[in-house]
């Protein structure tokens, strides 16, 4: 078992630049701030080091942090420009039964975070998700589309917080 | 003799022929037909501990009518996309092919559509019409689930046909006749003369019959069982694999007559299975007839014996649907050839040399 | 996916050529338990690839819950795995709790765990009794929905609904108990333990159910865990790893309870047999510890602690508990103000349909049934 601060010791001292950030001010949870696109050498790491055996991918969310230049348009509704997307990975050890908290911060304009999926085959549905609903491209996924909304919505994200509903969907009207 | 009644009715040998022909199917297979359907809503109902159709008359008893009313005016659809004349076709000739196996079948002495004299190949014959018309409907259809069921059923159906020939060949050996009414007839006196007890036939050879003799009777009634398509060899259908297999597309009066053939074909395979070992529509203790020397009660009590015996198969029939799941399509193929071929083929060799000797 | 179906393009021998036949399954089909399509490549019966295209469902419950406070949530949370509802409030409930740091009563961890370990066996009925209706026999079924309407009959005297409670609040219940729930319970509990046994001669025991399930379907344990697989399907690859043991949330360590694993007893470990068992075993866990619940049922208020205004300090946390299908996590970002910032939802249904392809590739369209069946997904929290 270790803390999330020892593994930051750990992970600091083999990727040093890479992880950016130990967050403790938050109360319940602590997590570690890595580089979006070093994340998947990072969660290789994680998995494959004798100490740390993190085997198993709790959870990967996407959030839109809404940090960014917030305006609203003629009808009131609000625009969000730059800002960060981040990714959040929950990763857990079956074997020495200890959690860790990661978390990524990407461009909003430009969200690119390098896929875990081929460390922990359970992130390509979460990382198709945070794709479909936050619009975040998850380098090197092999089948990044879009998984709960159709395959051919093209009114942007659903999860952004500026996400405005369009008017018709193949020619069917939306709000109703 | 019926046939001799309704000669000496009209006096036209065609339309005695024809009133004939008719009479199994609306004397016999639309009321059984009817009867059949509610009898399996309750037995499964009581199975399952609910109580099944209650609304419509006592208990129920009048749901098929209203079912049967319900499907007659549905409209009748057509996919936009399938082979017409082949769907329109398809459930006429599986209708047909079932209605036609009623044709030889002994429901007493005194009455059998046609006593042909290849009644039993006649039977096994008209049966595999069935076939046809189910790959007709498969395949007209247009649906990828139709095509699977058919196919399935084309397998399924030509596989268990070789079980059941085989051992209604090993029954050919012992009695050396193929019409069922002789063969019937031959089953007479107590329950210890019917085939599957060995047959008429005393001393030694009976001894030896008798386990050999429910052995094939087993084979029969399980190989049967897969030609109508039940469970657990329900596989064609397979509701929740192929939504309903072959009659997928098919609505309204099409449908009822799938479903109708169905019922038939039920009841037919245990005519077939009763008429060849279990003495047909002989009594197994006797008849009332004989005993008040009213002679005409006779055909009547055989009637009611033939049907009774039918309609318990039918029920264990039901019984298994509602009891067992269903195989898969390569244990279905597994069990008929690597299980009870052998064992029809093994059973025929000893008869045949018993007989012989 | 696209890369094996070249491989298996290239290995084909030249000469004689067949083509795969495409065939959809679902989204209205009778065994995909909701609206899930299956887009299988088949050659002949047998499966060279299948894709699953899930979303028909999609109510998008992460973007409603952004713009509702923390306890209307609620509600939507039960529409998610609408055959555990209590359990989803339960795991809601718990993940806002610890995001506001309040303690709850005895009294209503005790009736939470009751609740839940009772949606745990009606959720387990449905899974067992659908399945059963997948195999081809009909019978288990009825048997199992009969059972299962005992348990709603108690939440329905308890909450007033059958499926959709909005029963465990943050803090607390809605309603404490009725007056004569330990009786009927205790009753429940004398009724129920005979029928699992009926369901073993019905089912469990047949020898064509055997034929259908064992060596069917095998989830080997690496791949399982890689996959994020939780509860009874990981479990059923022979893994004793069980959140209420492992990670104990709630009242759940003063129990004592086992944890059934898969131990391969009809072929493989890991098949859908194996999966299908651990369910039945877990049911009757689930019947020991609603009895030494609800024989020690501390007295108490169960409204006590709710929080009049839910306002959580900024924050994050992922909180997860062990609902019947597996683990259930909610992951919920707090700005300090009263709607929460993000919520979401990692459902054990959405993850396990995910490893789908992987046990499906070489199996006939009927074993597709199976699987599907033995995995047990609720496509409305695939689909949220």
């Amino acid at each position: 078992m270790k803390t999330t601060e020892e593994i930051f010791t750990i992970l600091k001292n083999n990727f040093g630049d890479a992880i950016l950030e130990l967050v403790t001010s938050q109360p319940v949870e602590h997590f570690i701030k890595v580089n979006p696109i070093e994340i998947n050498k990072v969660c290789l790491f994680l998995r494959e080091n004798e100490e740390l055996l993190f085997d198993s991918l709790m959870n990967l969310s996407g959030v839109d942090d809404a940090n960014g230049q917030k305006s609203a348009d003629e009808d009131g509704t609000q625009i969000i420009s730059g800002g960060t997307l981040s990714v959040f990975y929950h990763l857990e050890s079956t074997k020495l039964r200890h959690k860790l908290t990661l978390k990524v911060s990407t461009d909003r304009e430009k969200p690119e975070v390098a896929s875990v999926e081929s460390t922990w085959r359970h992130a390509d549905w979460h990382e198709r998700e945070a794709y479909d609903l936050l619009g975040i491209i998850f380098l090197n996924h092999p089948d990044l589309r879009r998984i709960l909304m159709p395959y051919d919505w093209d009114a942007g994200y659903p999860l952004r917080k500026d996400y405005k509903n369009p008017e018709f969907y193949q020619g069917m009207k939306v709000p109703y | 003799m019926i046939y001799d009644f309704f000669f000496k009715l009209t006096g036209s040998n065609f339309l005695a022929d024809v009133i004939q022909s008719l009479l199994p199917l609306f004397i016999f297979i639309l009321p059984f037909a009817l009867f059949a359907v509610l009898f399996e809503r309750k037995v499964s109902a009581h199975m399952q501990d609910r109580l099944g159709p209650m609304r419509v008359g006592y208990h129920g008893i009048l749901q098929t009518i209203a079912d049967i009313l319900k499907l007659i005016q549905k409209e009748d659809i057509i996919p936009t996309l399938a082979d017409k004349p082949l769907f329109n076709i398809a459930p006429v000739l599986v209708f047909a092919g079932s209605y036609a196996a009623f044709a030889a079948i002994p429901f007493s002495s005194a009455f059998i559509g046609s006593n042909i004299d290849l009644g039993v190949i006649f039977i096994i014959a008209a049966s595999g019409f069935v076939v046809a018309g189910i790959l007709m409907a498969g395949w007209s259809s247009n649906n990828k689930y139709s095509l699977l069921g058919a196919m399935r059923s084309a397998a399924q159906i030509i596989s268990y046909e070789i079980p059941t020939v085989l051992v209604v060949l090993s029954i050919i050996m012992i009695t050396g006749t193929t019409n069922l009414l002789t063969l019937s007839e031959m089953q007479t006196g107590h329950f210890w003369n019917w085939m599957i007890f060995g047959g008429p036939q005393m001393g030694l050879a009976k001894f030896i019959f008798i386990p050999i003799m429910i052995i094939n009777f087993v084979i029969i009634y399980i190989s049967t069982l897969a030609e109508v398509n039940r469970t657990p060899f329900d596989i064609p259908e397979a509701e929740s694999e192929l939504v309903s297999g072959y009659h997928t597309e098919y609505s309204g009066m099409k449908f009822a007559m799938f479903f109708l053939s169905e019922y038939a074909n039920m009841f037919a395979v245990s005519a077939i299975v009763t008429a060849l070992f279990l003495g047909g529509y002989q009594s197994p203790v006797g008849y009332l007839g004989n005993l008040f020397g009213a002679h005409w009660l006779i055909p009547i009590e055989q009637f009611f014996w033939f049907t009774a015996k039918g309609i318990f198969f039918v029920f264990v029939q039901m019984w298994l649907r509602w009891t067992l799941p269903r195989l898969r399509v390569d244990q279905l193929m597994a069990l008929c050839w690597k299980y009870l071929i052998p064992i029809a083929f093994v059973n025929l060799l000893i008869i045949g040399l018993i007989t012989v000797l | 996916m696209s890369i094996t179906i070249e491989k298996n393009k290239a290995e084909r021998k030249p000469g004689l050529r067949t083509e795969e036949m495409v065939l959809n399954m679902g989204p209205q089909h009778p065994s995909t338990h909701g609206v899930l399509r299956l887009e299988l490549e088949l050659e002949g019966e047998i499966i060279i690839n299948a894709i699953p295209h899930i979303g028909y469902l999609h109510r998008c419950f992460e973007k409603h819950a952004e713009a509702m406070n923390y306890s209307q949530v609620i509600p939507y949370t039960d529409r998610m795995d609408y055959l555990a509802s209590m359990y989803n409030e339960f795991g809601y409930a718990i993940a806002v709790e610890k995001l506001l740091g309040i303690q709850v009563p005895e009294r209503v961890e005790y009736i939470r765990v009751i609740m839940g370990e009772l949606q745990r066996i009606a959720s387990h009925l449905v899974a067992l009794g659908t399945y059963a209706v997948d195999i081809g026999a009909f019978t288990p079924f009825l048997f199992c929905f009969r059972d299962r309407e005992k348990i709603l009959s108690l939440f329905e005297q308890t909450c007033g609904a059958r499926l959709l409670y909005n029963y465990i609040w943050v803090g607390g219940l809605s309603h404490d108990l009725h007056p004569d729930f330990v009786n009927q319970t205790n009753e429940f509990i004398k009724y129920f333990r005979p029928k699992i046994k009926e369901l073993n001669d019905l089912l469990t025991k047949n020898k064509i159910f055997i034929d259908r399930t064992a060596n069917v379907g095998v989830l080997p344990l690496d791949v399982a865990i890689n996959y994020g697989i939780s509860g009874p399907n990981l479990r059923g690859s022979g893994f004793k790893w069980d959140i209420r043991k492992d990670d104990p949330y709630s009242v759940y360590n003063k129990f004592d309870f086992d944890i059934p694993v898969g131990e391969g007893l009809m072929g493989k470990v890991g098949d859908c047999w194996d999966r299908y068992y651990v369910r039945i075993l877990e049911m009757e866990e689930s019947l020991k510890i609603i009895e030494q619940a609800v024989n020690n049922l501390p007295e108490g208020d169960v409204t006590s602690a709710i929080p009049k205004r839910i306002k959580p300090p900024v924050g994050q946390v992922y909180s997860r508990v062990e609902n019947p299908r597996g683990e259930l996590g909610y992951f919920i970002i707090s700005d300090g103000s009263i709607n929460p910032f993000r919520v979401k939802v990692k459902g054990p249904s959405f993850v396990h349909l995910g490893v789908l392809n992987e046990i499906l590739k070489g199996h006939m369209i009927a074993d597709v049934i199976a699987i599907l069946g033995s995995i047990d997904i609720v496509l409305g929290e695939v689909d949220r």
